[in-house]
């Protein structure tokens, strides 16, 4: 056989109408970066840029037959990426915007269950373009701004200019509520560096914690910035409320001045559950997280987490998508660092109290 | 001995085919290369997706990302049966008498060969088509199922379901049969010769571990063989109710690696496999007893086809390592 050539990074944007995904798609076609990018949209639409690679598709959902009904896949996608990788060389990643509308769970799912765009490619991050305007009133008329918020990576509060510095920390609180352990950006027409959303190996298992050594410490989420931000973005020092925060040390929030619970936020349905645990008994901890994700697949949008193996030198990193899991070894523990197991879930209905018991419970 | 005369080009074989006696080779790229007293080089596309002989066997129909959808004749006479568009053409098909088929999205077209053509549309993206063997009617495989539509006339389709996504349609020879391959790693069947107003009785083939990404009927339609595992799995249709009840043979079995394509010989119940690692075997149905064709090679084969003597074998690969194998060297 011939050596295989590395996978191709996909990114996906996500995005209510309106919220700016043209316009960062024009900006990242048309900067020089030299990087050439195949699109796939829905719809041609205003993409201003002809000499790239533009794919239209119609979004179009499969389920699986395997009686999951959240295990479905994009089966447009699975062709156009099919069709795309027959020609390599002529792109350097793939980037997929989704409708308005679009659940990014398939989209997703597709680069986990499908075999053929799995030899192929790698999902490298989800990223979801938030109005800041207009996110209260997504909220309240849908779902699906709520579920791509949730989903995302890497979110852009963008339309910051439209916004008073009031309604944008309130926003800004809001999202974080729904996801705690994303990157918010925020940004005026999309601009912002480029690489804030390329490349950003999310999906990778051991390049997601290296990137962002503390993506799990939703006691110290990354703290947002705005475009002329010249924060070091690996620093971890603010202190924000997450959404299940437990300590309160409100020495260095920078942004955040109202310490309302953000399960109040109105018409917010998504929470999230962060566990924390000493070393786990491997023995234990699989069928759980099999039985957990098997069970309450359809509620979890995304896990998260890094487990201590009892009488294992290796850091064990996990990740899922509904019912998808995902998990390796990482990397050796540091000496002196702590052996804790932390695991996040985000997703709906969940049931924290049983979530944290059953959690204990797997430990050695 | 077989012999094998290689060709080495540049890019990912969509379909080696002979054109009577002239094989080509059409690439991703939408460059086909035929073999006639040396090597020419046509550009059909700018990308090609799709390509499937005639069913003449004397020319090769294409479609491909620019929306076009081509005929290349075994002479070289190249003729564009629909212009560019926007849509990818993602499926063509060749029918009895002259007729072409082409998909691109959730729609599809059946031109016949006076030019007369019929759209036909379905509510999900047409994945595949396959034409009857006999009268003007075709199956169109979609998510959930097939229909199946008379190009003349009225009628309403018939719509066989089967619940997941179907990416590849085929009739068997005698018409009694319908056959998806589907997302899941398995075929699904349709037995469709009972009285009208009878459900269609369902075959479930499963067990791949694979996607099925190639089919192929044996001489008159005993037997279907299928890409998807280590060995070539071919199912028995020579009784009433096809496989039902009966296990598949397995044919060239290799432990390290998988069958990635078929294709079964003109006259004899023999079929050409082709695998992940670039290798060919020829294995008689009648006692499993295989024969080397081609070493492995670069990439997995992704096409083969017989030339209509069966004593010629077009192969194609992922990585442009074609050829033709004389089986008696």
């Amino acid at each position: 056989m011939s050596e295989a050539p590395a996978p191709i990074p996909v990114t996906v944007l996500t995005g209510y109408l309106g919220s700016g995904k043209t316009t960062l798609l024009n900006r990242i076609l048309s900067e020089n970066h030299g990087k050439r990018y195949a699109v796939i949209v829905n719809e041609f639409g205003e993409i201003g840029i002809d000499n790239d690679l533009i794919v239209e598709s119609d979004e179009e959902i499969y389920e699986m037959n395997n009686g999951c009904v959240c295990c479905t896949v994009r089966g447009d996608l699975v062709r156009v990426v099919e069709g795309l990788m027959r020609r390599p060389g002529r792109f350097d990643a793939i980037i997929v915007e989704t409708t308005g509308l679009a659940d990014p769970a398939p989209v997703a799912q597709t680069f986990f269950m499908d075999e053929d765009v799995r030899a192929k490619t790698r999902l490298d991050a989800v990223v979801a373009l938030v109005d800041a305007k207009h996110l209260p009133l997504r909220l309240k008329d849908s779902r699906e701004a709520e579920d791509q918020i949730a989903f995302a990576d890497v979110v852009l509060l963008n339309k910051t200019d439209l916004v008073t510095p009031d309604e944008l920390d309130r926003i800004e609180r809001t999202v974080r509520a729904i996801n705690p352990s994303a990157r918010i950006h925020r940004t005026s027409r999309a601009v912002l560096p480029l690489d804030a959303v390329l490349d950003r190996g999310a999906f990778d298992l051991s390049r997601a914690l290296e990137n962002d050594p503390h993506f799990l410490d939703h006691d110290h989420p990354d703290h947002a910035c705005g475009p002329d931000c010249d924060h070091d973005h690996d620093h971890h020092g603010h202190e924000h409320h997450g959404h299940d925060h437990h300590g309160h040390d409100h020495g260095h929030d920078h942004h955040h001045h109202d310490h309302a619970e953000p399960a109040a936020i109105h018409d917010v349905t998504v929470q999230s559950v962060s566990l924390r645990g000493g070393e786990m008994d491997p023995k234990r901890f699989f069928p759980w997280i099999e039985k957990i994700t098997q069970m309450e697949g359809p509620n979890i949008l995304r896990l998260k987490g890094i487990i201590a193996f009892a009488d294992d030198a290796d850091r064990y990193v996990i990740q899922g998508v509904h019912m998808i899991v995902e998990g390796d070894h990482q990397r050796a523990w540091k000496e002196g660092e702590k052996h804790e197991s932390r695991l996040v879930f985000i997703g709906r209905e969940l049931d924290r109290e049983k979530l944290e018991r059953t959690f204990k419970a797997c430990e050695a | 001995m077989p012999t094998v005369a290689p060709l080495d080009l540049d890019g990912h074989c969509m379909a080696a085919a002979f054109l009577g006696d002239v094989p080509v080779f059409a690439l991703a790229s939408g460059m086909v290369h035929r073999l006639d007293h040396g090597t020419h080089a046509h550009e059909l596309h700018d990308g090609l997706l799709t390509a499937a002989r005639s069913q003449d066997g004397l020319s090769l129909l294409s479609g491909g990302e620019d929306g076009k959808v081509m005929r290349i004749d075994r002479d070289g006479t190249i003729t564009e049966i629909r212009g560019p568009a926007r849509k990818w053409v993602s499926v063509v098909a060749s029918g009895p008498q002259g007729a072409v088929a082409w998909a691109e999205g959730r729609q599809a077209t059946v031109r016949l060969a006076d030019g007369t053509t019929r759209e036909l549309t379905e509510d999900r993206t047409v994945e595949a088509i396959g034409f009857a063997p006999k009268g003007m009617r075709v199956a169109l495989a979609r998510y959930n199922g097939v229909s199946l539509h008379w190009v003349a006339g009225s009628a309403r389709p018939v719509d066989l379901e089967w619940k997941g996504a179907h990416s590849a349609v085929t009739f068997s020879p005698d018409g009694r049969f319908v056959v998806t391959a589907m997302q899941e790693n398995a075929l699904h069947g349709w037995k469709i010769d009972g009285k009208p107003g009878d459900e269609p009785k369902h075959m479930r083939m499963t067990g791949y571990p694979a996607k099925i990404k190639s089919l192929s009927w044996s001489v008159k339609g005993r037997w279907l063989a299928s890409s998807g595992a280590i060995s070539a799995i071919v199912w028995p249709f020579s009784g009433k109710d096809g496989p039902m009840g009966k296990p598949p043979l397995e044919l060239g079995l290799r432990s390290d690696t998988m069958v990635t394509c078929v294709a079964c010989h003109p006259a004899e119940e023999l079929v050409a496999i082709g695998f992940a690692d670039g290798m060919v075997l020829a294995v008689r149905l009648a006692d499993s007893r295989e024969a080397l064709l081609r070493r492995p090679g670069k990439g997995p084969i992704s096409s083969l086809s017989w030339r209509a003597d069966g004593r010629l074998l077009a192969f194609g690969s992922e990585t442009g390592d074609c050829g033709v194998i004389d089986i008696a060297g």
